[in-house]
């Protein structure tokens, strides 16, 4: 071909987009007035580059799905593709359907903050729903905050933390902690307390914050005892506990450890029906392994549990068993990564936005009333008003609801007097 | 602390407490003795020994599905076929693992521990992909759940009571086939001097490889024995695998005596600590305790005097 052949060929071709651009003038002077109604012009909802099409938004999903957390994990991806299937049956989020890029943080930090880098800066995902361990987040907190992106954030966790970038669906400390000891005071009467844990800084934090209540409230901590995480002999803190008789064990075992630990306490003839526990890191996830028989009549102290009587959660649990299996169980977590989803779709709708700067500053005060767990706020602190509820475990491996707090419960992540 | 108890309670709690050093002991030395069979005699660092634990484990889980399903009648006695076929698992396993990676290694012993170490990884995924990434509960006979009063106020775990009788078979029945079989005398010949023991006839390549099984499949059994104490998952086996290196090494790679000594050593002075003292601040002496023995005794506790 001759370059006479191209200049032709690129001037037909020029010729003919002038031609079609001029007939579907019409057209295109309507079609802003018409999209307005159903969808807003990408230019105006996405100012810095996002990934946003007219008819698509690209979101991130990171969590581990390999190595020693998949076992926590797997249920948070579960329920953050659920949710997002569901935002997309309904039409989307202004108008576009959402598009998940999956990334596998394989239970390492340094490969979660890597992933969310690639996320953010070569996907530009509008949001990235994702995270586990505080580890894990606190690895990618200063990638989310220099490259500006939204995480939305799904365990329960010590608290001590507030980011701009950051939405927190789990509970702080405070709320996990303050109404279930109240409750046990109340309802059991217990007057010393014997403290376990995982040696980190979620069981730690949460068992200064639990030691300081109960000691303002004039009551005893019997012992207090950490353990190194995949700890898997609990004999010798056993006879400690038999010998110091508390009232109740307060227990903050993770992982593998938890296992260990109930199957244990039980072997050792401790009958966790006249024995009081409440643990506040069993959710209906560890009861799988630890069985259910093993820990029957603990008590765990949760913001949603499986067996919760409303609608909103008997639609959720029939949705995610028909797309995960009917043998599926759903934890506290699972159902705070199902808000995420939904509360960034409000969010982003608020602000008319995809925005970054603009979905932070819409956050405060968004209301979702279709939560699983109930109607839920976000505070001006970036975590959510809820409630606290107890559960009774089951040898079914179910909890009983057997109490909830009537009011939602404010959460708190800088608590004064309990640092 | 011990204010305000009678002496006859002190006395049931240090009772149960010596119980509660047995049983570590017991699972100690179960964990270890595979391994001490390969690392001691064979010079083979096996990462993923856990792995091995762990298949049984799932054997254990699969086999507690099967029985409870088709056979319930037979559930009070399953976990002794479990874990027969645990140990028929993991050590066919580890056989095949000799024949395909291991002989191409025994002149490099350290790349043993990155080709295992890759062998764990592997395995942990394959473990992942079958049974999914949550944890498995498995279920236990009722006979084996609860503990045995001995006294009013001494109780002592049965699960606890059945490791520390399997520890005790499973020992003896490896002295007796290391030690007084004909065959454990081909190992020993092959271990001290691999040449002069192809010289004089003994199949040198088929003692490693039932030597390589044998020390996988009673890493089995210990993973099906400890379903009853620990959690089952694809990565649960890298809970047990620093401690089982731990005892190996202290008590000095090539002596089984060693590992049975080492055991004990650790494991009381472990769950001693561990009484007195916090959780964490047991094991950090007990880290440093072995690290300061070591460095006055690299070659371990018991030391095999071989012809070099």
């Amino acid at each position: 071909m001759s370059s006479d052949d191209i200049r032709k060929d690129s001037h037909d071709a020029l010729r003919r987009k002038l031609l079609l651009g001029m007939a579907a003038l019409p057209a295109a002077a309507m079609m802003p007035r018409l999209a307005f109604a159903q969808a807003p012009a990408t230019a105006a909802i996405n100012t810095t580059g996002l990934a946003v099409t007219d008819s698509t938004v690209k979101v991130g999903i990171l969590h581990s799905v390999t190595g020693t957390m998949s076992i926590s994990e797997t249920g948070s991806v579960e329920a953050e593709k659920l949710a997002i299937q569901q935002i997309n049956e309904m039409g989307g989020v202004l108008g576009r359907k959402i598009e998940f890029i999956q990334e596998d943080g394989a239970s390492d930090w340094p490969t979660f903050a890597e992933k969310s880098r690639k996320l953010l800066v070569n996907d530009k995902v509008a949001a990235v729903f994702g995270c586990w361990t505080s580890a894990s987040r606190k690895a990618v907190l200063p990638v989310f905050e220099q490259y500006n992106g939204m995480l939305y954030y799904p365990t329960f966790y010590e608290g001590l933390e507030q980011s701009k970038n950051v939405i927190y669906t789990g509970q702080e400390a405070t709320q996990q902690i303050l109404a279930g000891l109240d409750w046990v005071f109340k309802e059991k009467g217990a007057k010393s307390f014997y403290l376990i844990g995982s040696d980190y800084i979620w069981p730690r934090t949460s068992n200064k914050i639990a030691r300081k209540h109960i000691e303002k409230n004039g009551f005893k901590v019997a012992g207090e005892e950490y353990f190194p995480l995949g700890h898997t002999q609990f004999n010798s803190v056993i006879n400690k506990i038999k010998l110091t008789k508390p009232d109740v064990i307060y227990a903050i075992v993770v992982g593998g450890s938890n296992v260990a630990f109930y199957k244990q306490l039980k072997a050792a003839g401790i009958d966790l029906k006249k024995q009081t526990l409440m643990t506040i890191s069993v959710t209906e996830d560890e009861m799988l392994g630890i069985g259910g028989e093993n820990i029957a009549g603990a008590y765990a102290c949760m913001k949603y549990f499986q067996s919760l009587d409303n609608p909103n959660n008997k639609a959720f649990v029939e949705a995610f068993k028909k797309m995960w299996g009917a043998d599926s169980v759903i934890g506290d977590v699972t159902q705070a990564a199902y808000l995420g989803p939904w509360l960034w779709k409000l969010t982003v709708e608020k602000a008319g936005s995809f925005d970054i700067d603009k979905v932070a500053a819409a956050s405060p005060g968004i209301e979702f009333k279709g939560a699983p767990e109930g109607y839920v706020r976000i505070h001006e602190n970036h975590h959510l008003w809820s409630k606290t509820r107890i559960g009774l475990a089951k040898a079914d491996g179910q909890f009983d609801v057997i109490h909830e707090t009537a009011e939602l419960m404010e959460p708190d992540p800088f608590p004064k007097g309990y640092q | 602390m011990f204010d305000g108890y009678s002496l006859s309670e002190l006395g049931s709690i240090f009772a149960m407490q010596g119980f509660a050093g047995l049983i570590l002991f017991s699972v100690f030395v179960l964990m270890a003795l595979g391994l001490a069979i390969i690392f001691g005699q064979m010079g083979v660092i096996n990462m993923a020994h856990g792995e091995f634990m762990i298949l049984g484990a799932y054997v254990t889980f699969v086999c507690s599905h099967l029985v409870g399903e088709h056979a319930p009648w037979l559930f009070p006695g399953y976990f002794f076929i479990a874990m027969a076929l645990a140990f028929v698992a993991s050590g066919s396993l580890g056989m095949l693992v000799e024949w395909s990676l291991i002989r191409f290694l025994y002149r490099r012993p350290l790349d043993t521990l990155l080709a295992t170490w890759g062998l764990s990884l592997i395995m942990q995924q394959i473990f992942r992909s079958t049974f999914g990434a949550r944890e498995v509960g498995v279920t236990l006979p009722d006979w084996l759940m609860g503990s045995l009063s001995l006294t009013d106020t001494i109780e002592v775990p049965i699960n606890g009571l059945f490791v520390m009788a399997l520890t005790m078979t499973i020992s003896a029945v490896v002295y007796a086939v290391l030690f007084r079989a004909r065959w454990g005398r081909g190992v020993r010949a092959v271990m001290q001097n691999r040449v002069m023991a192809g010289a004089v006839g003994i199949n040198t390549e088929k003692v490693d490889r039932y030597t390589f099984g044998l020390g996988c499949g009673i890493a089995g059994v210990a993973g099906s024995a400890f379903t009853m104490v620990g959690s089952t998952g694809p990565t649960s086996g890298q809970l047990y695998i620093v401690d089982t290196f731990l005892v190996v090494v202290f008590g000095g790679a090539q002596s089984l005596i060693g590992t049975i000594a080492s055991a004990f050593t650790i494991s009381q002075a472990q769950s001693t600590m561990e009484f007195f003292l916090s959780g964490s601040m047991a094991k950090v002496l007990t880290l440093l305790t072995v690290v300061g023995i070591l460095m006055l005794r690299p070659q371990g506790l018991f030391v095999l005097k071989v012809r070099r």
